[in-house]
């Protein structure tokens, strides 16, 4: 069968083939090879080394918003999965109205983050408004703001992966521990945690790399304000090709490592995780 | 007997102490959209400082505010593009992808399997590696319109959705394929007739996701037809790029009307979206 196939190679990938270069393989070697040089458009750039990445790395605007992205993104992603797994936990216990429940949580995930930054913006000022405040007037406000729609958003996603995973824990295992005694407490450590381990890899590593990648909701919600103190690493790098004249190397070696963190992340959480992962 | 009604009645009141925690919660949840409705109907000057008060007469404009949206903002516009790109990039992801996903898992050599590991390594690439190259090279090639940018959604897709097939496609047997083969079929008329029938569970889990990622997107569309070919969140996002004043009132309304199409379609198919959404996400 695969001598007959082959010949179809034309059909079949071919126009998949040729979108995945233009769109992705080219850019990509491109984007790596400029971060060495300095351009303006992407046919007269000039060979620099790493000038670039030095100057990356001692531009105040990349390190704050490498720290503030770092700061969000731990506190999102504890607060996101403590909630989601909460919420999933009180799901599956056969409640009224579970099914509508968890249809409504999920809802704001299909959301686009430019429309949920200013659904925000209207709630959050008219809050602080009562406080003499914006969301812009320092950068703390804007800082919680992000945290409380990134949970908005995410909680319902992430909830749905830990239902499906507490359905797929045996009954038997949890009643076993019930006959045995144990309280609901260790049951859940000993038995329902481990068992949860895919869940949670597939969470954290999905809210960890989202929370990194944020652009949109920053966008709409508090591009960066007051004075680039919340802009976070995907809107920094923004800024610096287009608002920056003659910056357009600097923003792609920032567009380099940004890849390289985001890479590292995905990677390191999912051999962290999955060693945890017990089968049941 | 009374042991167990004991803790019958135990675990009933624990549950409506849950019921209450759920309904609270949903409160909040569903609160931000409802507040957003209720100062779409209000004046654009009483909507930052009073937000959470219902319109008075002094403050209701009726429809004024979805008049501006509709008429000034061009949102029927916005939504057909956004309509447009959306279901043309879809429809053209499924059928490019799922073909290509069969054919590299079914002929196995070196080209096809260093394929198969740049399409999975894309899918850690994050937008902006690829942002500024991309953006100009699509302008040389001239995909910087609506029926170019298909086929960037296409290329930049195409991890994730070959990914997806990829993984379902290992659990198809061949047998039905070879069987197929022996009675003539040519591997065209064998993919058609037998194979994209077998792949429908993930054809819609893959159709969600990338619905919904482009659907939302924001930055691609931007950057390549931004300026003449305006979709949703790029409306919207206009709104607010001009400087001096927001219309808050238009942004309410251009706030509902997009919303509205996606609360339609998830009451619909909640079912398969939630499905797939969990699919994608466990096995990627």
């Amino acid at each position: 069968m695969e001598k007959s196939l082959k010949k179809y190679f034309p059909v079949f990938v071919l126009p998949t083939l040729i979108a995945f270069v233009i769109a992705f393989v080219i850019p990509f070697i491109m984007g790596i090879y400029l971060s060495f040089t300095k351009f303006t458009t992407v046919t007269d750039s000039k060979w620099v080394g790493i000038k670039n990445y030095v100057t990356a790395f001692s531009n105040k605007d990349f390190l704050h918003a490498l720290i503030f992205t770092t700061y969000f993104a731990v506190i999102s992603v504890v607060s996101i999965n403590i909630l989601a797994f909460l919420v999933a936990y009180f799901l599956t216990r056969g409640i009224k109205g579970s099914y509508f429940f968890r249809t409504l949580f999920f809802m704001p995930n299909l959301i686009g983050g430019i429309v949920l930054g200013y659904i925000w913006q209207v709630i959050f000022n008219g809050v602080l408004y009562r406080f003499d405040m914006t969301l812009t007037s320092n950068a703390q406000n804007g800082f919680w703001g992000l945290v409380i729609l990134m949970n908005w958003q995410m909680i319902g996603y992430m909830m749905v992966i830990y239902i499906a995973g507490f359905q797929n824990i045996p009954r038997d295992l949890i009643d076993a521990a019930k006959v045995d005694g144990v309280t609901p407490l260790t049951a859940m450590r000993h038995v329902t945690l481990p068992l949860m381990m895919p869940s949670i890899t597939i969470n954290l590593f999905l809210t960890l790399t989202n929370s990194f990648k944020l652009f949109d909701q920053n966008l709409a919600l508090t591009a960066g304000a007051p004075a680039k103190q919340t802009q976070m690493l995907a809107l920094d790098i923004y800024n610096t090709f287009y608002s920056r004249m003659g910056w357009e190397g600097v923003g792609q070696a920032k567009a380099v490592i940004f890849f390289i963190i985001v890479a590292a992340i995905s990677l390191t959480q999912l051999y962290l995780t999955r060693r945890k992962e017990v089968d049941a | 007997m009374n042991g167990e009604n004991v803790i019958r009645r135990h675990t009933t009141v624990k549950n409506s102490v849950i019921f209450g925690i759920l309904t609270v919660f949903s409160l909040i949840f569903v609160a931000p959209i409802l507040i957003v409705f209720m100062n779409s109907f209000k004046d654009k000057l009483h909507i930052s400082d009073t937000p959470f008060t219902f319109p008075t007469p002094e403050t209701y404009v009726r429809l004024d505010n979805y008049i501006t949206g509709i008429v000034n903002i061009g949102f029927i516009n916005a939504f057909g593009w956004s309509l447009f790109i959306t279901l043309s990039s879809v429809a053209v992801i499924l059928l490019c992808t799922s073909m290509t996903a069969w054919y590299i898992t079914r002929v196995k050599n070196k080209f096809n399997s260093l394929l198969y590991y740049i399409l999975v390594f894309s899918m850690v690439v994050p937008f902006q590696m690829v942002m500024f190259t991309l953006s100009k090279f699509a302008n040389i090639l001239h995909l910087d319109n609506p029926l170019g940018i298909i086929v960037i959604y296409l290329g930049f897709g195409a991890g994730m959705s070959t990914f997806l097939f990829c993984g379902f496609i290992r659990s198809i047997p061949i047998e039905i394929e070879e069987a197929a083969m022996i009675d003539g079929c040519n591997a065209i008329q064998l993919y058609f007739r037998v194979i994209f029938a077998m792949l429908k569970p993930i054809t819609i889990t893959v159709a969600i996701l990338n619905a919904m990622w482009i659907w939302n997107d924001y930055l691609l569309p931007y950057l390549l037809i931004g300026s003449d070919y305006k979709t949703i969140p790029i409306a919207i996002q206009y709104l607010q790029g001009g400087y001096g004043s927001i219309d808050m009132g238009a942004m309410m309304a251009m706030l509902v009307l997009a919303v509205i199409p996606i609360i339609v379609f998830y009451a619909i198919c909640q079912k398969y979206i939630i499905e797939g959404v969990v699919a994608g996400a466990v096995k990627g």
